[in-house]
């Protein structure tokens, strides 16, 4: 079976619309700029990815998107629009409902996320018979139909366990479960699949890919793992540093990755097909610590067509030589300039 | 080829299920079940397997940290029960790095004490020296010598990686258990610390057992590969061979469900399922672990456990476990779902 439908890029209006946002932690004399100028959009039914490594800003993102983040963090700029409405000007109530219905999250792991004292089907039932107003016996029936529709068996029998009783696969499973109970328009997966292990990871992401397809929703999906993205997105963005260097469809940021981290960042990976190589090329050195911004373009440190440009200015994203849809947020292009140095030694 | 370095004979770790107010033992989990493959000097054995297939368990057996309920080990021509009973023997020898680095260090040390009472405490070096020696270790992992004075938090992981080896090789040991060591970091640095390691193998003839759940990682770094399922190995072989033509069903699993960055690959692969949850250790079945599991599985393989041997004509060091494997059907599908479109 195949994870991937060839549809194009969608014409349709965004459903979630995201403009120049930044994120900053600490008051103004103390500001630590987590997220800086982030645009990204995705239309119904539309699947996109937000790779990049830890501390990149793509989780704190999708965190003022749902306007979930921690405290001493706050939107430092930029707009949000979910189905015409604007997210960051909602009262607290108004962005309950949104969450959910609208906008929906899975994260990582499954057993922080989940209610150790109450069972699967207590707290499924929870929202559904609070928010929608189904009595008890419907939001029970709704809430085995759901563990069905994503495949944990017996699940009228799995509504009374606890979380623990779960394997780690079927947890996730569950959280899924609970994320599309209230038909939400966008569902935002966290590293769905970084705790599970390979064979767990396949299923649930073919599970995401089917439900997204079946119920309709667009699908944002963060992550880590380059592989997890080239099987169940249409349309990729990488970030670094708090900033998106590169946005293309799935299958041209793959064939011809045009940013040089995105491009030293799939040379770093090892690979499970393919000839073995006799070392691995990692990338030099450590991203920067936001506490410290780098001047220039936050990567021109570990870059290795790095110009002495990219010292103390900031590349815009723009679309590239290339053209079309494939912004890149940087001052060469890696597929008609060679390298200005070797990539490095592990730097120290 | 002389006797291997590190040599497993029919290992079996198994801990006790004790109940009720007396402790009472009632069961037992058959973490690591009748094993039995050797470790080359100067090499690398991947061990592979899901969570509680018994990989970590078996890494800690090796050093002696888990008790053997069977089996026996020798570490370099010497057997691993008189090594546990000559205190200081054994860590000279072999020794283990953990994933998180983070948890391994004590907070409130610099690197250099760090460092230094290791050295210290196994009389390495005398007193004078130990600083000395610190900082020609800082340098062998790659790290500044100002790092000596700095605590653990003010490290990356990546670097706080390279501590944890240095400390693994500041007693100059032949054999260490790597357990997970790349797992938790990024992926830019995790190449950084895979080179580091294969350097120092080749520099130092150090014999590693890498334990990862991996399997680019592993296929990358090691020699040969050990397939864990259910405390059992369903398959062994050279690193090459096992790759390309996996024999058992799991390990066709495996290999199916790694993501590929490649999207046209990603796209057109066949994936083999792997149906049901892992079997439980504390109530193992007659016959295969893994036919639960199995798209192959028939009533031979309820009843009688598949031994270990290779397949037709093809390197004799290859083995698997499984008793369907020569089947021509069987061959071709498992052929298809771990390459297919990968080859």
């Amino acid at each position: 079976m195949t994870m991937h439908s060839n549809a194009a890029p969608s014409p349709a209006a965004p459903i979630l619309e995201v403009s120049h946002l930044g994120v900053a932690y600490g008051n103004d004399a103390r500001k630590v700029q987590v997220v800086h100028d982030v645009s990204l959009a995705v239309s119904p039914g539309e699947a996109l990815g937000i790779v990049g490594e830890s501390g990149c800003g793509k989780s704190q993102t999708m965190l003022a998107v749902l306007r979930l983040l921690p405290r001493g963090g706050r939107v430092s700029g930029g707009a949000v629009r979910f189905d015409g409405r604007d997210v960051l000007a909602l009262s607290a109530r108004d962005v309950r409902g949104i969450r959910g219905h609208g906008l929906a999250l899975i994260s990582q792991d499954a057993l922080t996320a989940l209610n150790p004292a109450m069972t699967i089907g207590t707290q499924m039932a929870e929202p559904l018979i609070h928010y929608d107003g189904v009595s008890g016996a419907q939001a029970r029936k709704r809430c085995a139909e759901l563990l069905d529709l994503v495949g944990i068996p017996g699940a009228t029998s799995r509504l009374g366990s606890y979380p623990h009783e779960l394997s780690g696969g079927m947890r996730q499973r569950a959280l899924i479960a609970m994320a599309i109970s209230a038909n939400p328009k966008v569902l935002i997966a966290d590293e769905p699949t970084t705790a599970l292990d390979v064979t767990t990871q396949a299923q649930i992401l073919q599970l995401i890919d089917r439900l997204r397809r079946d119920l309709g929703m667009a699908l944002i999906l963060i992550t880590h793992d380059l592989g997890v993205v080239a099987g169940v997105t249409d349309r990729v963005a990488v970030m670094y540093a708090g900033r998106v260097v590169e946005t293309a469809t799935t299958e041209d940021l793959f064939a011809s990755p045009r940013h040089p981290y995105t491009k030293a960042l799939l040379d770093s990976t090892a690979r499970i097909e393919g000839q073995v190589s006799d070392r691995l090329s990692p990338i030099p050195g450590l991203p920067p610590d936001p506490r410290s911004p780098v001047s220039g373009c936050a990567f021109h440190p570990r870059c290795s067509y790095v110009r002495d440009v990219c010292h103390q200015d900031l590349p815009q994203l723009v679309d590239g030589i290339a053209g079309g849809e494939h912004p890149v947020r940087c001052f060469v292009d890696p597929f008609v300039t060679a390298p200005a140095r070797r990539a490095g030694e592990a730097a120290r | 080829m002389s006797t291997p370095a590190i040599r497993l004979k029919d290992v079996s770790i198994r801990f006790p299920i004790r109940k009720g107010v007396l402790r009472r033992v009632v069961g037992e989990v058959r973490a690591v079940d009748s094993i039995s493959f050797d470790i080359n000097e100067g090499e690398t054995v991947g061990l592979v397997g899901e969570s509680g297939s018994g990989k970590s368990t078996t890494g800690r057996g090796l050093l002696g940290l888990s008790h053997l309920s069977g089996g026996t080990v020798e570490c370099f021509g010497q057997d691993l029960a008189a090594l546990k009973r000559d205190r200081g023997a054994l860590p000279r020898i072999s020794q283990l790095v953990f994933q998180d680095p983070y948890a391994s260090l004590n907070p409130r040390m610099t690197i250099g004490e760090t460092l230094g009472e290791v050295l210290h405490v196994h009389r390495l070096v005398p007193p004078a020296e130990i600083g000395a020696r610190v900082a020609k270790l800082l340098d062998d992992v790659g790290l500044r010598r100002e790092t000596a004075e700095r605590h653990p938090h003010a490290l990356s992981g990546g670097q706080r990686q390279r501590v944890a080896i240095a400390r693994a090789l500041a007693i100059e040991p032949k054999f260490i258990v790597l357990d997970e060591v790349v797992s938790a970091l990024d992926v830019s640095i995790q190449g950084q610390i895979v080179n580091l390691l294969q350097d120092l193998q080749r520099q130092r003839n150090l014999t590693y057992l890498f334990i990862t759940h991996d399997l680019s990682i592993v296929r990358h770094v090691s020699h040969s590969i050990v397939v864990l399922y259910g405390g059992q190995i369903m398959e062994m072989g050279p690193r090459d061979s096992l790759f390309a033509q996996p024999l058992h069903p799991y390990t066709s699993a495996l290999l199916s469900a790694v993501p590929v960055p490649d999207p046209r690959i990603e796209r057109a692969r066949a994936r083999l399922e792997v149906r049901s949850e892992p079997p439980d250790p504390s109530a193992p079945l007659p016959g295969c672990r893994f036919q639960r599991s199995c798209a192959f599985a028939i009533s031979r393989c309820q009843i009688e456990r598949p031994v270990l041997r290779p397949i037709g004509s093809h390197d004799s060091r290859h083995v698997a476990a499984c008793h369907r494997m020569d089947e021509p059907l069987v061959r071709e599908a498992l052929s298809r779902a771990s390459h297919g479109a990968l080859s």
